[in-house]
């Protein structure tokens, strides 16, 4: 740090000074992230054009592969998070694609860039693509499965996709980061995430059951598998946020 | 060069000592009887339970090994941070996490086995999706994907930081899951199954095989886990040797141009 | 005993794969042991 008697008028000159400028670092790092990751989507489409067709085929597979209504509506919260769940395998491979391709990631964290800026922009670049991909789907669900989504339901569902998809973001950019890269990590994504994400789908899967009435289970039994949603979008969000720095230095 | 080691003949070379020392030879013989003690109490001596009859004998080999899978994930997890920590950093603890997790992975393939085919016999199924059993299975994928990460490459120290992160995630995770499993098996009130070794009455006998089972098992996991870390910390030497070579020549290579 | 098929199987299951894993250790000790020098093993 710089000597006191250097009457330095730059940046941190206190180490009160050092702080702040570390914790703007990190949220302007954040955001910078998570805007170029979401002007690279808007650009490429990839999401629209690629995964959400994707996804929509998924959904379709499970009509043939399940071949009857009535089974098809009562597991339909299953099937989209199910669809949501391969599809941030592919999403998440791309997240990290973008930065391995130039070497910008390494670019990135040698010139200082905070990882934990890295970690946030990416998560929430994450989550919001997710989000459009679950509004979707809940749509493709009610159309081909006849789901069906009252006012209340729909304010559980909301809350669900937030919590389920900061949970899956967070964790996604986690083990993408750990799994990008070099050649024959990006296969081993899938074998590390779904086990991780059990619980968001065990979770998520109740809520939404609840959302649509299925089996006539009531809107309020969803709230609890809520708070596992939520608990789990916390306890990841910190650890990533932790644990993505010493993950990249690799 | 000197040998450090006096106990051997001089030109035994093929059979020399490799990771073996005077300690895990004698808990070797002890295990080794040990081994022998235990199959037959559990096979013959011990009585056959008042419900289960005989099948009650699995426990013996089921048990102590779910109990020494999760003594693996333990050990592995308090390694990991004991590699992450500046202060006691070494490599050791990094073999030492990945010399367990193997054994652990092991020790829960037995255990997810031998639990199957109890449960074959006594409720008629293989599987059944109770919290604890579920957990095993997702332990075990995750310690799978945990030494498929370790066979990345790189350096030693990039594969100690990456496995030692991901070791601590589990720990993170595994509880998570259990926890979802059983909020899920709420719902379902048709996993009664609940303990397996709770609707078995234990007299004496049973219950000191069963400890003796514990034991034998544990000796068994300290053995193996000594012998692979030594075989691992051998393997990183060959990798190391292996570079310092390759330096050596370049460096030859360089000096020879030079001239 | 009944069953007898599977409570033997279980035994044989745990202990042979214990057994063989621990083959395994030592055979891969031997095969990378070959080319480091003895006195740089610290555990002997």
């Amino acid at each position: 740090m710089s000597k006191p008697s250097q009457n330095s008028s730059l940046e941190n000159s206190s180490p009160k000074n050092t702080s702040l400028k570390n914790s703007s670092g990190v949220i302007a790092t954040a955001r910078l992230i998570a805007t170029k990751d979401l002007r690279v989507e808007l650009r490429s489409r990839v999401l629209l054009n690629q995964v959400v067709p994707f996804s929509l085929i998924v959904m379709v597979m499970f009509a043939f592969a399940l071949d009857s209504d009535a089974v098809l509506e009562r597991v339909a919260p299953g099937l989209v998070w199910l669809a949501t769940l391969f599809s941030v395998l592919i999403m998440v491979s791309r997240s990290f694609a973008v930065e391995t391709a130039d070497g910008a990631l390494d670019q990135l964290r040698s010139s200082g860039v905070p990882a934990m800026g890295i970690f946030i922009g990416k998560t929430v670049a994450l989550m919001v693509q997710l989000l459009v991909l679950v509004t979707l789907l809940v749509g493709a669900a009610v159309v081909l499965y006849r789901a069906q989504v009252s006012w209340s339901g729909g304010v559980l569902l909301v809350t669900t996709a937030v919590a389920a998809t900061c949970g899956l973001g967070a964790v996604g950019t986690l083990y993408g980061g750990l799994a990008a890269g070099a050649k024959g990590r990006e296969t081993l994504l899938p074998l590390l995430l779904l086990p991780v994400v059990a619980p968001v789908l065990i979770g998520a899967t109740r809520a939404t059951e609840s959302a649509f009435g299925t089996n006539g289970i009531a809107i309020s039994e969803g709230w609890p598998w809520l708070g596992l949603l939520a608990v789990f979008a916390v306890l990841f969000s910190v650890a990533g946020a932790v644990a993505f720095g010493p993950l990249l230095d690799d | 060069m000197n040998t450090t080691d006096t106990t051997t003949a001089p030109n035994s070379s093929a059979r020399d000592r490799v990771t073996g020392t005077a300690f895990t030879r004698g808990l070797g013989v002890v295990i080794l009887a040990g081994m022998i003690l235990l199959v037959i109490l559990g096979l013959f001596v011990s009585p056959p339970d008042a419900n289960q009859g005989e099948s009650v004998r699995i426990m013996y080999a089921h048990v102590p090994g779910a109990w020494l899978a999760y003594l693996a994930f333990v050990v592995t997890g308090i390694s990991s941070a004991a590699y992450l920590w500046k202060r006691t950093r070494s490599l050791t603890w990094d073999r030492i996490a990945g010399a367990s997790a193997e054994v652990g992975v092991l020790f829960m393939g037995i255990s997810l086995v031998t639990g199957s085919l109890w449960g074959r016999i006594t409720w008629g199924t293989y599987w059944t999706w109770d919290a604890r059993l579920t957990t095993t299975a997702f332990l075990f994928v995750t310690y799978i994907g945990y030494l498929a990460v370790r066979g990345l490459g790189g350096t030693h120290q990039q594969r100690a930081r990456r496995s030692a992160v991901l070791a601590l995630l589990a720990v993170l995770e595994i509880p998570l899951v259990h926890f979802s499993v059983e909020l899920w098996n709420t719902l379902h009130q048709e996993a009664s199954i609940a303990g397996r070794g709770t609707d078995v009455e234990m007299d004496g006998l049973m219950l000191f095989t069963l400890f003796l089972g514990v034991v034998v098992f544990t000796l068994m996991y300290v053995w193996l886990v000594l012998h692979r870390q030594r075989s691992l910390a051998l393997d990183d030497m060959l990798d190391d040797s292996g570079l310092d070579n390759a330096l050596t020549a370049r460096r030859a290579e360089a000096q020879g141009v030079a001239r | 005993m009944d069953n007898a098929g599977f409570i033997f199987a279980s035994y044989i299951i745990t202990f042979g794969s214990v057994g063989a894993y621990a083959l395994g250790v030592i055979r891969r000790s031997r095969k990378s042991s070959r080319d480091v020098p003895r006195d740089q093993r610290p555990w002997l």
